[in-house]
């Protein structure tokens, strides 16, 4: 089963590094959504140092919601998903493989980059280091949760925005804690808590999210 | 509980605007969401 | 998957239950016609009964005045908006797992309703807001997690419209409504969690005054009509959901005469 899970991987992002394209369309939106909140709002640099963690959050949610049709648009297309649906190989496994390789390519660079945006907003080093840890427990939650969304409006008409409508409001909790816990570090408390819920959050989808999500292929191609 | 006048019933207190805009909305809602049930109830057995 | 070995509608000898024999859209259909006015009976009386009970037993109250009289909607329309929703999630499990028609018709057929008083347990909780807390919107937990249950609702109207067949919009309807219905707990624990955080001592919008008897009766009465009105409208609904799906059917036709 891991020899398989290797392999999906593998094959995933084998697929994402041809198109590069695509995966760097979504860490633009990032960066581009990140700046235009202090255009919005003014440049005051207590305001913006309060709510930078709120602002990073949200547009990393946005961000990883935007890549999600990646998920399984490609596959849907070609017929691939169906064979992956009637192989060998567990429905599970192939699609725990997708949403690892997806996080590897949106979640996990969206991860990376937020520091250095915080660096934008005057935020002070521990916080930065929590956003980092805040947004790599989170992240894989939203693709995990995302995969779900995407399973369910394959190859329906309107899907892209259907899709941020159905997952958007499962992300709050995820929303609430991740940035929640940069603002309690950048009031100086401890942020364990919040990113112990994460896990508890990270923990959960990894029980329900796969199996929700085969459903989802499963009635897709009924 | 005496309202003495049907002005007073009315006024509620001065709180006229929000009591009876929420029971006001509700009964809109309800009147709405049984309109909606009858026209689709008739356009399903007339066999649209 | 399909699970047909648990195929039991038509098999009421084996088991003899008379919830497998109304399992059948054909033979639900003149039932929920039957059952429907008497369910609208009992709401009318019941909200007459709460009706008359809010506005007429129920005193004034010493902080608010007559603006807490709003709760007997308020409460009653939140207490639906989320029975409603497991409701509905448990009728799209079921679907999911017995393969049966009906069990994917109720849960679409409650939707809209579960979402309309969830509109109304927001409207009325932001008029309540205003004049006890000063503003229109309150960012209190369970007006919140209300908003985002609305969104849910939303969610599931949308997923089923879109897709074409009605199958296959059921059985993704319950996926997302099984999903669903697992994250509202913790999306109501987020949320208070960030209430309190925010707010800090604020009280919260639905701490309702001192409960006297008289409110408390009043609003179970409301709550209770609210739950009849449901269950009548949602059976009015199941009903015209099932003639257009049905539409092919032979007791369909006959129905409605000859075609």
């Amino acid at each position: 089963m891991l020899g398989g899970l290797k392999a999906i991987v593998a094959r995933d992002l084998r697929l994402s590094m041809r198109r590069r394209g695509d995966v760097l369309n979504h860490l633009v939106f990032f960066v581009i959504v990140v700046t235009l909140f202090p255009l919005g709002v003014g440049a005051e640099p207590n305001l913006l140092r309060a709510m930078a963690p709120g602002i990073l959050w949200v547009a990393a949610l946005l961000a990883a919601m935007l890549s999600l049709q990646r998920l399984f648009a490609a596959d849907f297309a070609d017929g691939t998903l169906e064979q992956m649906l009637i192989s060998a190989q567990p429905l599970g496994v192939i699609v725990v493989g997708k949403m690892i390789a997806h996080w590897m390519v949106s979640g996990l660079p969206l991860t990376l980059l937020a520091p250095v945006l915080g660096v934008q907003f005057d935020l002070p080093q521990a916080a930065l280091v929590t956003l980092v840890l805040s947004l790599g427990i989170g992240t894989p939650v939203l693709s995990l949760i995302g995969g779900v969304g995407a399973a369910l409006t394959l190859g329906v008409r309107g899907g892209g925005v259907l899709l941020a409508l159905l997952v958007l409001p499962l992300y709050v909790p995820v929303l609430i804690f991740g940035a929640g816990a940069v603002v309690e570090v950048s009031s100086g408390m401890s942020a364990a808590p919040h990113l112990s819920l994460l896990g508890a959050f990270l923990a959960i989808s990894c029980a329900v999210a796969p199996w929700a999500t085969c459903a989802a292929l499963r009635v897709a191609y009924d | 509980m005496n309202w003495g006048s049907l002005h007073n019933f009315l006024a509620m207190g001065g709180y006229a605007l929000y009591v009876w805009g929420s029971y006001g909305v509700t009964a809109l809602c309800i009147g709405v969401e049984l309109w909606s049930l009858a026209r689709r109830a008739r356009r399903a057995q007339k066999g649209a | 998957m399909t699970i047909d070995s648990y195929r039991l509608q038509g098999e009421p000898g084996i088991r003899g239950w008379l919830l497998f024999r109304f399992a059948a859209p054909q033979a639900f259909y003149p039932l929920a016609g039957r059952m429907i006015p008497w369910f609208g009976a009992l709401a009318t009386l019941l909200a007459a009964a709460g009706l008359y009970i809010s506005f007429f037993v129920a005193p004034t109250d010493a902080q608010q005045g007559e603006a807490y009289r709003i709760i007997f909607i308020h409460v009653a329309a939140a207490w639906m908006s989320m029975f409603l929703y497991v409701v509905m999630a448990c009728w799209a499990a079921l679907g999911l797992v017995l393969n049966t028609r009906l069990s994917g018709m109720m849960a679409s057929a409650i939707a809209p309703t579960g979402a309309m008083f969830t509109f109304i347990a927001l409207w009325s909780g932001a008029l309540w807001g205003k004049p006890t807390w000063g503003t229109w919107w309150v960012w209190d937990a369970r007006l919140t997690s209300e908003l985002i249950l609305l969104f849910l609702y939303f969610g599931f109207m949308a997923l089923t419209n879109a897709i074409e067949d009605s199958r296959r919009a059921d059985r993704a309807g319950a996926v997302l409504a099984i999903v669903g219905v697992i994250n509202i707990p913790i999306i109501y624990f987020s949320v208070q969690w960030w209430n309190t955080l925010h707010q800090g001592a604020s009280v919260s919008l639905t701490r309702a005054p001192s409960m006297a008897m008289t409110m408390l009766t009043g609003m179970l009465l409301m709550a209770l009509a609210a739950w009849m009105y449901s269950i009548a409208v949602v059976l009015a609904r199941v009903r015209s959901i099932i003639l257009e799906r049905e539409r092919d059917a032979e007791w369909v036709r006959g129905l409605r005469g000859v075609e």
